[in-house]
């Protein structure tokens, strides 16, 4: 669309024109003789936060699947925790539930002994476990109300027809109901993706060096105010677009049939 | 097990009187509250000029305003917080500097209600434009074919109208606004989530504080999902069945 004559109107020229001023006003008059110095954290920052994010979002997705499930279809006892297991995450801010994981947890596991000479306990001393588990929580919770609709959309005559062929409970769910919840939660989870990018510099609190931490460093260093800040917000944006762009890619992929 | 035990068992450092912090907690939970009221306020404000603005506003408006939300919804909160908190003081005292006064330092609510409602404003642009875009436009043209002023248009029509459609997002969005406050701990400010992890480290009952936290959190969503689910039935009383 940015290549397009109809985009470039006259006035977004001027518009374009004063955004390059800003940003070349930015680079002549901001200092920046810091970024060579700190490149190699910020790499290793960011591909912390990149892993951070397709990890939390992959096991959240299987997590919510169940979740999704359990609340459509599922028998009280299974339908009632997986209700009160969304509410719970998406009543409470994800910095309170990730410090009580972190602290809460961190202080419980040392108490006990078989976690402590178990050959987990070097992986449970670090901080990342906490905060991936908390981002998938999170993301599972969210994500389960969102497959709860998209079980519950899916027409039912495909699942009679299903029934009707002799297909097993489980196949039907694998081959027919599962494929298409899926399918009708595609565009949503693209937007859930950014929200959580966006919710993973909260794991910088309980000292994972994420991207978020690394700008926080150099500030520390640096005594800047504005020029980590800024770089930042620009590398969050770009990582938006690139998340953006995959999943418009991804809906593209997957055929939609139009009744 | 032992730390279950040793957190029902630590449940009166939650009393009000001063061994106990529940106090402080309610006085964090008070100004995370006027913190997220200030916000959403704001953000409903901005919100409404944003989509006014993106409807019908010139094409150097509507572009601003697609940059405007789309900057605010790819930065995270945390890092949109910290530039507009010191950029909003910088600014602030650039400004009173200039006029001739001295500097002022401004306090932690007021800069968490402008940072916030910033970021409020972006979301409710989008879910009030949509919800405007919602309202048929036979509606909007037989009040201008009445003769109406613009703003008694929007006032007595287009408003009413989007009501029932904004609802819901609103909704979300009152949701988030009460959320992000917990975000404001991270620069220092003293609201619920904050205090809560004094009182947690300093009493090393961990559970016993981010438990109590929590369940503030969840009564002041479910209370509002039920107020909000009220208002939006109200909303659209007289109005045809929604299906499911």
């Amino acid at each position: 669309m940015i290549l397009t004559r109809a985009f470039w109107q006259p006035h977004r020229i001027v518009l374009a024109a004063i955004a390059i001023a800003i940003v070349v006003f930015c680079a002549v008059t901001l200092r920046w003789d810091w970024v060579p110095k700190y490149l190699p954290l910020a790499a290793q920052g960011l591909w912390r936060t990149i892993w951070i994010l397709l990890t939390s979002v992959v096991l959240g997705l299987m997590l919510a699947i169940p979740l999704g499930l359990a609340q459509a279809v599922g028998p009280w006892f299974l339908a009632w925790p997986a209700r009160a297991f969304c509410t719970v995450i998406r009543g409470t801010p994800l910095l309170l539930q990730l410090w009580l994981l972190y602290y809460g947890l961190g202080s419980l596991f040392p108490q006990i002994p078989w976690i402590r000479q178990s050959d987990l306990w070097p992986i449970l001393r670090q901080a990342w476990p906490y905060g991936l588990l908390a981002l998938t929580l999170s993301f599972a919770g969210y994500e389960g109300e969102v497959m709860r609709g998209a079980f519950k959309g899916v027409p039912k005559g495909q699942l009679e027809a299903a029934k009707a062929m002799g297909m097993p409970r489980f196949t039907t769910l694998r081959r027919i109901w599962l494929p298409q919840a899926l399918h009708r939660v595609l565009p949503t989870l693209g937007g859930e993706t950014v929200l959580q990018l966006k919710a993973t510099p909260l794991v910088a609190t309980i000292t994972v060096v994420d991207i978020y931490a690394v700008a926080s460093r150099v500030r520390q260093d640096t005594f800047l105010t504005y020029e980590p800040l800024l770089l930042l917000a620009l590398v969050y944006m770009a990582v938006t677009a690139v998340i953006v762009v995959i999943f418009r890619w991804f809906e593209r992929r997957v055929p939609t049939r139009v009744a | 097990m032992s730390g279950l035990v040793a957190a029902t068992a630590t449940l009166e450092l939650l009393q009000l009187e001063p061994p106990g912090w529940g106090a402080p907690l309610l006085r964090g939970l008070a100004s995370s509250m006027m913190i997220a009221f200030g916000a959403y306020g704001l953000g409903l404000l901005l919100g409404l000029c944003g989509a006014f603005g993106k409807l019908y506003g010139g094409p150097v408006l509507r572009d601003l305003m697609a940059v405007y939300t789309t900057v605010v919804r790819a930065v995270p909160e945390l890092v949109l917080i910290l530039i507009l908190f010191y950029a909003g003081t910088d600014a602030v005292n650039q400004i009173l500097l200039g006029l001739g006064y001295d500097r002022i330092q401004i306090s932690g609510v007021a800069a968490g209600i402008g940072v916030l409602g910033v970021v409020q404003g972006a979301y409710a642009t989008e879910v009030l434009r949509g919800a405007i875009q919602a309202v048929p436009a036979g509606q909007i043209e037989a009040a201008r074919a009445m003769g109406m002023a613009p703003a008694m248009i929007a006032r007595r029509v287009t408003l009413p109208l989007m009501l029932p459609n904004a609802l819901p997002g609103l909704g979300n969005l009152w949701l988030n606004a009460t959320k992000d406050t917990a975000l404001l701990a991270v620069v220092g400010f003293a609201e619920l989530t904050q205090t809560t992890r004094q009182a947690a480290g300093a009493t090393k009952a961990y559970f016993t504080f981010f438990m109590a936290a929590g369940v503030l959190y969840l009564t002041i969503s479910l209370i509002s999902g039920w107020i909000f689910a009220r208002m939006e039935r109200r909303a659209r009383r007289g109005m045809p069945e929604m299906r499911a």
